[in-house]
């Protein structure tokens, strides 16, 4: 009979070297120095954590309709839940605020379309593009159909600085294009005109351009020219972010190889048709994250309209802020604009890098 | 590109150069045509509002208090004097800011890069979340709901000499007695014997090879000898120490709330985008040239200072710039909490008293274009000190 040699099963690894333990061992408390920064860390979660849970959930009052409903010792919540509509819809009458909401409604439905593939997506581009515009306007302006007439004055809250930011970035998106074009062209005189106008308005803060647009733009009117604010300032940001696009665009613009506009000169394309056709959706390509980015700087800056007199979001919460009624309610209207603020923009910012993943067709060095 | 040498096409319009001519005579005679069209409406308002040009009322009296000034300022200076003051407040705050922010994000972004999770985690948290929440929001909170929480004066919390309340920082202020200049002496003299220890460590290190620890000693002698001539001068500085009264503080020095507010705000809100960048510019540098140095024999402290951190800097400046650049223009949102800066006096008050929209928002764009022009050109010399020389 053979004897098989049969070792002995092998020890588990020492509980020290694997699982939680080593995981602590190794990502807590590897040094003494990581001792002490592990140490002083929860020291400093210790202070911060659990006064504000206490404050924010356990000791909060949800419901009421005025100061004295809060008794509990923490956060008032009732005080957002009083003035959420302010700070959605800012002045805008309550019995309209259904067009906003319509609109709104109305532009998730057009850009989910994209994901029904039967669909023309051209058709649906334009749609999004040129009809959109124009009956969001009408929805929010009124005047036809019936619609009451809503002054832009009334337009407030998150509303307002949605509209900002989106007008914003989409209508300095083709003007920053031209802007990089012509900074990016051989002829002098169109190099020197985009690029004195970009580095202008890049060395100046966004307030002085703002104070501009609502202050100045009528001193370089004719009499009697005059337009509404709310116009005024969004040509303000527009031009402002025209530029930071442009510098974003011409980074793109920059990354395309030799080459490729070689490749389209020598196809005897014209300027434009190599433009629009070979280079521009390289480019463009290249640069979502940026774009993104500038449009996440340019709606954290919308708060800006509030120095100028505009009730924007935080515009909202900061005169909601000032009501004798709620004395004290400060840090809770503070903390929901902050949540608001911080849940939109790093959305973007993930939704940014989820797309740059999903459009990575393997140029990329490594 | 150019289509001369085809027959049936060499009319003038088709020959590129003369096209890009022309375009370029429309471009500039429609700037022109714009900017000469505003201009004449410009005069034209300017002349029916009765509104004169020019800054002659630099030299009239601004009869506005401004709640922080540097510099002698009362209600009967000039508004010229105004502007000063508030420049000055503006580069104060913009200094002050750029190194407490750089100061922040490296800690943080060192902090980011952690191999302890819990800290690697709590850095991430702060840099997500001051990132993506507005400044102006930031600066709001820390004015209105952190420092106007603060206790009222004679409730003040107390640390050693300082008093925090309502109205701001209170610290001792150190008035300088007679004998001040021989500390001066001392201080500037070890100064110079440090340069000089340095120089000479250097020397060495190139012709033998042995290291000496130039750096702290020359910190060590920095302190030491400017405390002797402080001792042998009796120690000419008396603290002005504040003392709270029931509705007030008197004495000490005092960094009122609005001050506190902007440059907190300004310094954690950039401070986490340059936490990114430190991030960003240590992992840039190839893990093969910490291998190196190690198999070098360099100490890890060594590594980094030596190795990586340069190499680091070189991708860190640029993405560095614009942020300095980004936070002297974002001073001017202390204008919204009352800070007196350019913005705030110079395009708020001034412009509302004397209705010179042109010249005092002109000045103002000046000035920040000015600002920044200086700083993008030192941190360029700065750059292209650290960058690559290549061959």
């Amino acid at each position: 009979m053979a004897i098989i040699f049969k070792p002995s099963p092998s020890l588990p690894p020492p509980v020290t070297s694997v699982g939680a333990v080593a995981w602590v061992r190794q990502n807590l408390f590897s040094s003494p120095l990581n001792i002490f920064l592990t140490l002083f860390s929860i020291y400093i979660l210790y202070l911060l954590l659990p006064p504000v849970i206490e404050w924010a959930l356990i000791n909060a009052t949800w419901e009421g309709s005025s100061k004295a409903a809060c008794t509990a010792g923490g956060a008032c919540w009732a005080f957002i839940g009083v003035y959420f509509d302010q700070f959605m819809y800012g002045l805008y009458p309550e019995a309209e605020t259904w067009r906003i909401n319509l609109a709104v409604i109305l532009l998730v439905v057009m850009v989910g379309a994209f994901a029904i593939k039967t669909i023309n997506k051209l058709y649906l581009s334009i749609a999004i593009i040129v009809a959109y515009p124009i009956v969001a306007y009408f929805l929010f302006a009124g005047g036809v159909f019936g619609l009451e007439v809503v002054e832009t004055s009334l337009w407030g809250g998150l509303f307002l600085t949605v509209l900002l930011g989106v007008i914003g970035i989409v209508a300095s998106f083709p003007l920053g294009i031209v802007l990089a074009l012509g900074r990016r062209s051989e002829m002098p005189i169109a190099k020197s005109v985009c690029v004195v106008f970009i580095e202008t308005i890049r060395a100046v803060p966004l307030i002085t351009i703002l104070f501009m647009a609502s202050v100045m733009i009528p001193l370089f009117l004719p009499e009697g020219l005059n337009f509404n604010k709310l116009l005024r300032v969004l040509i303000g940001i527009t031009l402002f972010s025209a530029a930071y696009m442009a510098e974003v665009v011409r980074g793109g613009l920059q990354a395309i190889p030799k080459g490729q506009y070689e490749a389209a000169d020598a196809m005897g394309l014209t300027y434009w048709q190599s433009m629009i056709l070979v280079i521009l959706p390289q480019a463009l390509k290249l640069v979502i994250p940026g774009i993104v980015n500038s449009f996440i700087a340019l709606f954290k800056d919308t708060t800006l309209v509030y120095i100028v007199g505009m009730f924007d979001f935080l515009g909202r919460i900061q005169a909601a802020n000032h009501d004798s009624n709620w004395l004290g309610t400060t840090v809770e209207g503070y903390a929901f604009a902050a949540l608001i603020y911080w849940v939109i923009c790093f959305g973007m910012s993930r939704y940014s890098m989820a797309l740059e993943r999903k459009l990575e067709t393997g140029h990329k060095r490594n | 590109m150019s289509d001369k040498t085809t027959p049936s096409n060499n009319s003038f319009l088709n020959d590129a150069g003369n096209r890009a001519l022309i375009f370029q005579i429309l471009l500039l005679a429609m700037v022109v045509f714009a900017g000469y069209y505003l201009f004449s409406n410009l005069q034209a308002n300017l002349d029916n509002r009765g509104i004169s040009t020019g800054f002659s009322f630099f030299n009239e009296p601004a009869g506005f208090p401004i709640l922080i000034h540097l510099i002698e300022y009362t209600e009967a200076n000039t508004y010229g004097r105004a502007f000063v003051v508030a420049l000055i407040n503006t580069f104060v705050i913009s200094l002050l800011g750029i190194i407490l922010a750089t100061i922040i994000g490296v800690i943080m972004g060192l902090a980011r890069l952690s191999k302890n999770w819990l800290v690697a985690r709590l850095a991430t948290v702060y840099i997500e979340t001051l990132r993506n929440i507005p400044l102006l929001l930031q600066m709001f909170f820390w004015y209105f709901a952190v420092l106007a929480a603060l206790p009222a004066p004679r409730d003040s919390y107390e640390f050693a000499d300082f008093l925090l309340n309502k109205r701001g920082i209170y610290s001792p202020n150190p008035m300088i007695q007679d004998g001040f200049g021989l500390v001066i002496f001392g201080f500037i003299l070890s100064i110079v014997a440090s340069i000089g220890l340095i120089m000479w460590a250097k020397k060495r290190q190139t012709k033998t090879g042995l290291w000496f620890p130039a750096y702290w000693s020359s910190l060590g002698l920095i302190v030491g000898i400017t405390f002797i001539f402080l001792a042998i001068a009796g120690f000419p500085i008396e603290f002005d120490l504040p003392q709270k009264s029931r509705f007030n503080v008197t004495g000490g020095m005092v960094l009122p709330p609005e001050f506190v507010a902007v440059l907190v705000a300004l310094s954690t809100y950039t401070g986490a985008f340059i936490a990114e960048i430190v991030r960003a510019g240590i992992l840039s540098v190839n893990w093969g040239q910490t291998e190196a140095a190690r198999s070098l024999g360099l100490r890890d402290s060594m590594t980094q200072r030596l190795i990586v951190l340069p190499q680091a800097l070189r991708v860190i400046i640029p993405p560095l710039t614009s942020q300095y650049l980004n936070l002297a223009k974002n001073s001017s949102l202390g204008a919204a909490i009352a800070y007196p800066e350019l913005v705030a006096v110079v395009m708020g008050t001034t412009l509302n008293q004397t209705g010179q929209a042109i010249e005092t928002i002109g000045l103002c764009m000046l000035v920040y274009g000015s600002l920044s022009l200086s700083i993008s050109v030192f941190m360029n010399w700065y750059n292209n000190k650290m960058s690559l020389i290549e061959r």
